[in-house]
């Protein structure tokens, strides 16, 4: 029976070495040489060459001149990228429902005085808690509130999401989205400019 | 659901059959010792390792041989990994400060990494260090991996061989699965991955200062690295809490279908291998149809169940409906970027396979959506199932339905011209048996239990819900959670580790009993009562025998939990 763990005992180090040492390694360093941007977590820097964060990464957004982002559960103030994780409430919940509810009501105040149906992703939490996007409809839904916020036509706006937005991967993966981070740094430099 | 939805779905299958025969071929190669594209880079790296162990490649082991190899193989491979993660806080690599975990949750994540489950008690991102993301998990996400591959090796010689005393040689199996298939597969992804924006580093965590001031703390590490044998060896274990769901783990549409095709790949090309192991395609393709047919089920009621607005939402005037502009449909719990239908597929194929990543949480599925994924674990995870693990499981229930076929017609069943007498039969409803065991017997005991119960975190008939999809998960070692479930209580880390092993080994062993009694049995010809196992009859039958002996055991349990949700919620109840 020990003569059994001796061969088993070598070969799970000679595995381990090689699957979770130098696999790994050699990994990070042909993604360092290949992809560096990627690699290092897509960071993005503002013009003033300050980190702002990835690009992949949810923030919060809640000024009210700021498109919003969506619920988020990670953390208690939401968008705790050490916490990524979500409300994991059943559709039956009335936590959820009730969450939902509030949200919905804090929201109608955004869409200007004739407010449309309201985009749900707008109210619900996202499954990571950093979702980076919003759907153009949740996008575009915010508009008569940061118009009136920042003093600009409501018009320059709509165009200014249009040209965010990121159409499906191949027209057929994914879904149409628009991502926050870089939708409010175009929005920043929109109203500087003017 | 919406068209574009229905074209990601067709594209998705067309992927998974097109690397059925490549893949399949290539492993049948791999496992028969024949030379393939990669010999002249891999081959001394082989004899290698075999030197360093001390192993003869040449020697073969009966089944005893090979079941004492493989539980030791894996004993060990549970030790060093409680190990590592009990003393991370003294070892290197260790940049976010995270100290040893409990005695509790190492035993939980050494029984669930060396089992191929991957279930997390524990949230990745702030509870590992970078050696145990490295040294301790991604190992065993290969060797357990490479483990259930080849007992399906075992099992499968077992049925080829006549009259022999040997399967095979476990060793060696794990090594070459290990070298030829998994490794390379696993780079060339990982390089995939981190081209689509997943971080590949040993510098972590990034601070940032967010565009609105206050800074993010942005924990990396090597995670494409991870990630890619996470996905190709249906293990599941994120290295963030959200686990595929996170936008470092999963970035874009292109990612997530990757990702996703890489959950079933190796699975569904294990059925090609079958097919030209046993010298007949069409035994493969017939239980590869099996596989897909339930598969393709469950997924269409799944994106269907997700698809639909939530009524006890309706009188908020939320736009729940599918359109150009937005996903719609149910939300809560999944990303944008994702949507439903990419959502829906991914949860049908890591529930089937028993990988157990997600990119949506289904603990915020409908109720009807959860319940096909509680389904698909239930059925023993044999719709394409783990690597290895899905196809042996599919082959118990082969053996019942060539059993329940033969008692029909009064001969003495047989199966690739292998007479299955009553020691088999035996040994695969003692497999069968595990899961229902796992699920009803360990589930109820955690109800009954206050330590186990206060795990529910949902009242009414979800909290049930919680609960069986826990068990399932567990004993399926699929790993994903309705991840309201508190697992991290010490009784619930020690009994889900418990169900784990118990599902794992008490499959495996009747199994490699079968394989061994089955290579000492004679070839016997086909003759004109031989039941022809590769029909459109045949695929039927088992079809029949997996959903009534398989799903049939649960019904009463599903009644109370996700159906008297779904009844509750479409008559407008909450909880």
């Amino acid at each position: 029976m020990l003569s059994e763990f001796k061969p088993a005992l070598r070969l799970l180090l000679v595995m381990a070495v090689l699957t979770g040492l130098l696999y790994p390694l050699a990994v990070t360093g042909l993604a360092q040489l290949l992809f560096p941007f990627q690699a290092h977590g897509s960071l993005i820097e503002d013009n003033s060459g300050r980190v702002i964060g990835s690009a992949l990464v949810g923030q919060r957004f809640q000024k009210p001149g700021y498109f919003q982002s969506r619920p988020s559960a990670a953390g208690a103030d939401g968008y705790d990228a050490t916490q990524s994780g979500a409300s994991n409430l059943a559709t039956t919940s009335k936590r959820l429902i009730a969450d939902i509810t509030a949200r919905a009501e804090a929201r109608r105040a955004d869409a200007g005085p004739t407010p449309g149906p309201l985009p749900v992703d707008l109210v619900t939490a996202s499954a990571s808690g950093l979702d980076p996007d919003l759907s153009p409809a949740a996008a575009f839904y915010q508009i008569p509130r940061i118009a009136h916020v920042r003093g600009v036509s409501e018009e320059k706006l709509r165009i200014l999401v249009g040209l965010l937005v990121e159409k499906r991967s191949y027209g057929i993966l994914g879904e149409p989205r628009v991502n926050l981070l870089k939708l409010n740094l175009a929005l920043d430099e929109m109203t500087r400019t003017e | 659901m919406t068209i574009q939805g229905l074209g990601q779905l067709a594209l998705f299958l067309a992927l998974l059959v097109a690397a059925v025969p490549v893949l399949g071929g290539y492993m049948a190669r791999v496992f028969t010792g024949e030379p393939v594209l990669l010999q002249p880079v891999v081959g001394p790296l082989e004899r290698g390792i075999y030197r360093l162990a001390g192993i003869n490649p040449g020697r073969e082991q009966n089944w005893s041989a090979y079941a004492t190899s493989l539980l030791a193989f894996n004993l060990l491979g549970a030790l060093l990994l409680y190990g590592e993660v009990r003393l991370q806080g003294l070892l290197p690599f260790n940049p976010g400060g995270a100290s040893g975990v409990s005695p509790a949750l190492a035993f939980n994540i050494a029984a669930s990494f060396v089992t191929n489950t991957n279930w997390q008690a524990y949230s990745g991102e702030q509870a590992l260090s970078l050696l145990s993301q490295m040294l301790g998990v991604t190992v065993q996400n290969f060797l357990s991996a490479a483990t259930g591959i080849a007992l399906l090796m075992a099992l499968i010689r077992g049925l080829t061989r006549r009259c022999s005393k040997t399967i095979g040689n476990f060793y060696v199996d794990v090594v070459r699965g290990t070298l030829y298939l998994l490794l390379p597969l696993s780079v060339v992804m990982a390089l995939f991955l981190v081209w689509q924006g997943v971080p590949q580093t040993l510098v972590s965590p990034a601070t940032v200062t967010t565009l609105e001031g206050p800074t993010q703390i942005l924990p990396e590490g090597p995670v494409a690295s991870q990630l890619a044998i996470k996905q190709l060896g249906s293990n599941g274990g994120g290295f963030y809490n959200a686990n595929s769901a996170h936008p470092f783990e999963n970035p874009t549409p292109l990612a997530n279908l990757i990702q996703t095709w890489a959950i079933l790949a190796i699975a569904a090309a294990l059925t090609f291998t079958f097919g030209r192991m046993v010298g007949d395609q069409r035994q493969g393709w017939a239980l590869f149809t099996v596989m897909a047919v339930l598969f393709s089920l469950g997924l269409a009621a799944t994106w269907w169940c997700e698809s639909q607005p939530n009524p006890l939402l309706a009188g908020l005037n939320l736009d729940q409906h599918a359109s150009s502009l937005q996903a719609g449909g149910n939300m809560e719990g999944k990303e944008v970027r994702f949507g439903i239908a990419a959502s829906a597929l991914w949860a049908t194929a890591t529930t089937a396979a028993s990988n157990g990543s997600v990119n949506a949480m289904h603990d915020s599925f409908t109720p009807l959506g959860g319940l096909v994924l509680m389904i698909n674990m239930k059925l023993g995870e044999v719709i394409f199932g783990g690597v290895g693990a899905g196809l042996y499981g599919m082959l118990v229930f082969v053996i019942i339905t060539v059993f329940i076929a033969g008692l029909m017609v009064g001969r003495t069943p047989e199966y690739l011209g292998k007479k299955i007498e009553s020691r088999e039969i035996k040994l695969a409803v003692l497999a069968l048996l595990v899961v229902p065991v796992g699920v009803l017997g360990f589930g109820a005991l955690s109800l009954v239990i206050p330590a186990g119960a206060a795990a529910i975190s949902q009242p009414g008939p979800h909290g049930l819900s919680q609960l069986l999809y826990a068990y399932a998960s567990a004993v399926g070692n699929n790993g994903s959670a309705f991840a309201g479930f508190g697992a991290d209580s010490t009784y619930q880390e020690t009994m889900i580790g418990v169900v784990v092993l118990l599902g794992r080994y008490l499959t495996m062993i009747p199994l490699l009993a079968i394989a061994g009694s089955l290579a000492a049995k004679k070839l016997v010809p086909p003759s004109a009562g031989t039941l022809p196992t590769h029909g459109p009859l045949f695929i039927s039958l088992v079809m029949g025998v997996i959903l009534i002996v398989g799903g049939l055991t649960f019904f009463p349990a599903l009644a109370l939990g996700p159906v008297v949700e779904h009844l509750a919620m479409i008559h407008g109840n909450s909880f």
